[in-house]
């Protein structure tokens, strides 16, 4: 049972240093696709946003990159005036116009292909998903190979939504377009960037 | 035995204990001051403000007293000042209608409301060195025109307002971007465009704007006005609700009027050509103005034939800061891609020598065998 | 290894928070994206463009406090400008610095790749200053760009081919472009293409820094690097016929230092802590101290 935060207090106590661990954990994370990683939050927004996705905010957020937020996270005002407060972020209603999307419930989420994919000239100017999972086990098993990953990475992350495989693939046939997702549940993340492709067969 | 170069450190080291020796200079000379050179080098220190991209007399000073008077690198120290400053927001659009004009000239008229208003400007001074500046001589307060701070309108409005001269383009709404905070994706818009020459190097600029008058993309440009003075600038604070002034700041601005042809749809107008620089720098806001002109060929259908025409090139080379860098960055080691480069040409050297050897030798047997057959 | 007390005055690794963000964010696309050159705001930073800013940014974005840095140039740590890039981030970050390779988290590197190979958890920063492999072939940016959207690299196999046809070599010795993943072509930075296979299924993350260009890319950990050739002309690295004069050591990038001027040569190490690690564990050259004496 999480208290409700202020809007003032659970931003990073060390701003400078705690961005710097956390963007570390998320650069190998991205680095390394599929691979779960223990991170310590340092962060405390309020409910229902996690932790560690408010960490994530902190960190890559700003006034530059609009964010989208699904359904069950902007219900919530005192959240958003969190993250306006800590990350200066501006928000968007819009998907295919946001740099970050935040989403608590991703089983329910919008398809992959309705955020911002960036261009075949421009394929950076896409959308990164902070997906709020439940965990990273007890759910569809899914195996990756491509780059950053050592053969094959495997995990079952724990509510995706149903048709997720399909979604990737078509993720993965996009490249160099495409979204990328940074998953975050308990007190661990992972990343899986467009470059992840599924291995066939083990869907 | 060998050894290897060592000791980078100490060189480095020594290097900035005789750099320092030598900026310094006869310590029998008096030091200069920042007060000194603000007030008796202000147009190096304008020049200095105004590509470095801050506006601050001082630092601009205190650069290039440590840069022992080289003004690029008195610059670079700003620009590499400038990175660490936070970034609190954005002013709101000056207005140069609203200047206090210190000077204000025109070449198309002769005279207008406001008046021709010379100013502290060389233009008619006879280029004689004054020896009488050897020393510090006593020098009379100069003499302004009374009222002289009124507002003065702006030729280009009064031209506007008979519609003669095109509506400003490029300001239909749309924000105007900002080169610190977004990378350069080409091609750009005009107010990229204009914020990328503002502190573009004048000597590269006013050589561009000297090629289009020689014909390489001519645009018939006259200085329709040249003002410099102080305006206003004013950020919107959205706590209050409006727009408060936080200061003044000195500014050059050149509005050039150029022909233009008109076309089908348009009817004969005359055209812009805009510049706008921090502090009193004529040549450069003119410079930049006749550059920007030549940058709006393709927005005004004209043939892109020239350099300054070309925004890929002339914005990707404009930069000094970017420039003298580059160029000295050959300084650097690069034995690696010597030796890598040594290597090659050793190689295909040798199989050079290899098959003329065998040419030469194949030419020789040809040779004997042809004496041998004459024999 | 060294440890350093902060300058105080500027923030820590001398960005603000705001740029490093900025920073932060073009290295997660590139990681996303292997060889794509993702744009950035580049800055000023208070050593020349062309000296290494794109990756000083690099590096300065991503450092903290717990990380060792080594910085090289040509594969040396004492050459002027890596000790002044390593005397930078001992001023403004305060951090711990390292000649030693594998001591190292972070590496700051310019025209080498360390011989030893690098490992899981180590950052290798590229200091680049074209990123652009297809630029000497088509200077502008606008074209180069549409060529890597619609994958249309047949100029760079075409320079290549005329090299051999006129040289009767591909005469690229250095910059030598590779594919990523079968997709983009990449500018491995000025390094000798006797280091582009190191660049291959490397162990490490290689983050590639262009300051003045404004670009940063990146190869994730194994990634599949492959140096462009021909079948009847395969890449080939450089061979050196003789080993390091110092240490010994055989297939590594020597230096070639001119003893004298009357033809005297010598071949050295390019990679002064590999030549070093060796001569401690008692490797010798034929002109070392002790095998001279």
């Amino acid at each position: 049972m999480q208290t409700e935060t202020s809007t003032l207090e659970g931003g990073f106590a060390l701003p400078v240093f705690d961005a710097q661990v956390i963007f570390r954990a998320i650069m190998d994370a991205m680095a390394r696709p599929a691979v779960v990683t223990g991170v310590v939050p340092r962060a405390a927004p309020p409910a229902p946003l996690h932790p560690l996705a408010g960490a994530v905010a902190c960190t890559l957020i700003d006034a530059d990159t609009p964010v989208w937020l699904d359904q069950t996270l902007s219900d919530r005002e005192a959240l958003k005036a969190w993250l306006a407060f800590h990350t200066n972020a501006r928000f968007t209603d819009a998907p295919a116009g946001a740099a970050f999307a935040l989403v608590a419930d991703p089983a329910a989420m919008p398809p992959l292909d309705q955020f911002a994919q960036g261009t075949q000239e421009y394929p950076d100017r896409s959308a990164t998903l902070v997906l709020q999972i439940g965990s990273f086990e007890g759910g569809t098993p899914f195996t990756f190979h491509g780059p950053g990953i050592k053969g094959t990475a495997s995990m079952a992350p724990l509510g995706l939504p149903g048709d997720f495989a399909g979604q990737w693939n078509e993720n993965t046939r996009r490249f160099p377009r495409g979204v990328d997702l940074i998953l975050i549940a308990g007190e661990a993340i992972a990343c899986l960037p467009r470059s992840a492709r599924l291995v066939k067969g083990k869907e | 035995m060998y050894v290897s170069v060592k000791g980078g450190e100490a060189a480095i080291d020594n290097a900035h204990r005789l750099l320092a020796d030598r900026r310094r200079g006869d310590r029998s000379v008096p030091a200069l001051t920042l007060d000194q050179i603000t007030e008796q080098l202000a147009l190096g220190v304008d020049r200095v403000m105004s590509e470095g991209s801050l506006y601050d007399r001082r630092l601009a000073a205190l650069a290039i007293k440590q840069a022992r008077g080289d003004l690029i690198e008195a610059i670079f120290l700003v620009r590499a000042y400038r990175t660490t400053l936070p970034r609190f927001g954005f002013a709101e659009p000056v207005d140069t209608g609203a200047m206090l004009v210190e000077r204000r000239i025109s070449a198309c008229y002769k005279d207008l409301p406001g008046g021709q208003l010379l100013g502290p400007t060389f233009d008619y001074t006879h280029r004689l060195l004054d020896e009488e500046l050897e020393v510090d001589a006593r020098i009379e307060p100069g003499r302004m025109r009374e009222g002289a701070s009124e507002p003065v309108t702006r030729i280009v409005d009064i031209l506007g307002g008979e519609g003669l001269i095109e509506e400003e383009p490029g300001t239909n709404g749309e924000e105007p971007g900002d080169i610190n905070q977004t990378p350069l994706e080409f091609p750009l818009s005009r107010a990229m465009r204009l914020q990328s020459l503002a502190r573009g190097d004048e000597g590269f600029l006013l050589a561009l704007g000297y090629s289009t008058q020689r014909g390489y993309a001519r645009s018939h440009p006259f200085a329709g006005e040249i003002r410099i003075g102080e305006v206003e600038i004013e950020v919107y604070l959205p706590e209050l609700g409006f727009a408060v002034p936080v200061g003044r700041v000195q500014l050059t601005e050149c509005q050039m009027v150029n022909q233009f042809k008109g076309s089908a749809k348009l009817p004969p107008q005359f055209t812009r050509g805009y510049g706008l620089v921090f502090g009193q720098s004529e040549r450069k806001a003119m410079a930049m103005a006749l550059c920007d002109r030549a940058l709006r060929a393709e927005e005004l259908g004209e043939d892109i034939v020239a350099p300054a025409q070309d925004q890929e090139f002339v914005i990707s080379h404009c930069d000094n800061v970017q420039a003298t860098g580059f160029v000295e960055h050959l300084k650097l080691p690069h034995y690696v891609d010597f030796q890598a480069e040594l290597g090659l040409v050793r190689t295909m050297r040798a199989e050079f020598e290899r098959a003329n050897g065998v040419f030469q030798q194949a030419q020789a047997e040809s040779a004997i065998e042809k004496k041998e057959a004459a024999e | 290894m060294t440890a350093h007390p902060q300058t105080s005055g500027y923030n820590f690794a001398y960005l603000d928070e705001q740029t490093k963000r900025m920073i932060r964010r073009a290295i997660l696309k590139a990681i996303a994206i292997p060889g794509y050159q993702v744009p950035f705001a580049s800055r000023e930073m208070p050593m020349p463009y062309g000296w290494g800013t794109g990756g000083v940014q690099v590096t300065a974005a991503i450092l903290g406090p717990r990380d060792v840095l080594k910085v090289i140039d040509q594969g040396a740590d004492d050459t002027t400008n890596a000790v002044s890039i390593r005397k930078f981030f001992e001023r403004v970050a305060g951090v711990e610095t390292t000649t030693r390779t594998a001591d190292a988290t972070i590496i700051q590197t310019r025209h080498r790749i360390p011989e030893a190979p690098l490992r899981e958890g180590q950052v290798l920063v590229y200091q680049v200053p074209i990123p652009e492999p297809l630029r000497f072939l088509e200077p502008r940016e606008t074209e180069t760009r549409k060529m890597h959207a619609l994958e249309e690299y047949g100029l760079m196999h075409v320079k290549l081919y005329e090299d051999i046809a006129r040289n009767g070599h591909i005469a690229t010795t250095y910059a030598y472009p590779v594919k990523i993943e079968g997709r983009y072509v990449m500018d491995p930075s000025p390094t000798p293409k006797f280091d582009n296979p190191k660049m291959h299924m490397s162990e490490a993350l290689q983050l590639f820094g262009a300051g003045r260009e404004k670009r940063i890319y990146a190869l994730p950990p194994y990634t599949d690097v492959v140096s462009l050739d021909f079948e009847d002309h395969p890449f080939e690295v450089q061979r050196f016929d003789r080993p390091c004069a110092l240490c010994g050591a055989e297939q590594v990038y020597l230096d070639e230092v001119v003893l004298d001027d009357r033809g005297g040569r010598m071949f050295v190490c390019s990679d002064t802590d590999h030549c070093e690690s060796r001569q401690a564990q008692g490797l010798r050259g034929e002109l070392s101290g002790e095998a001279a004496q």
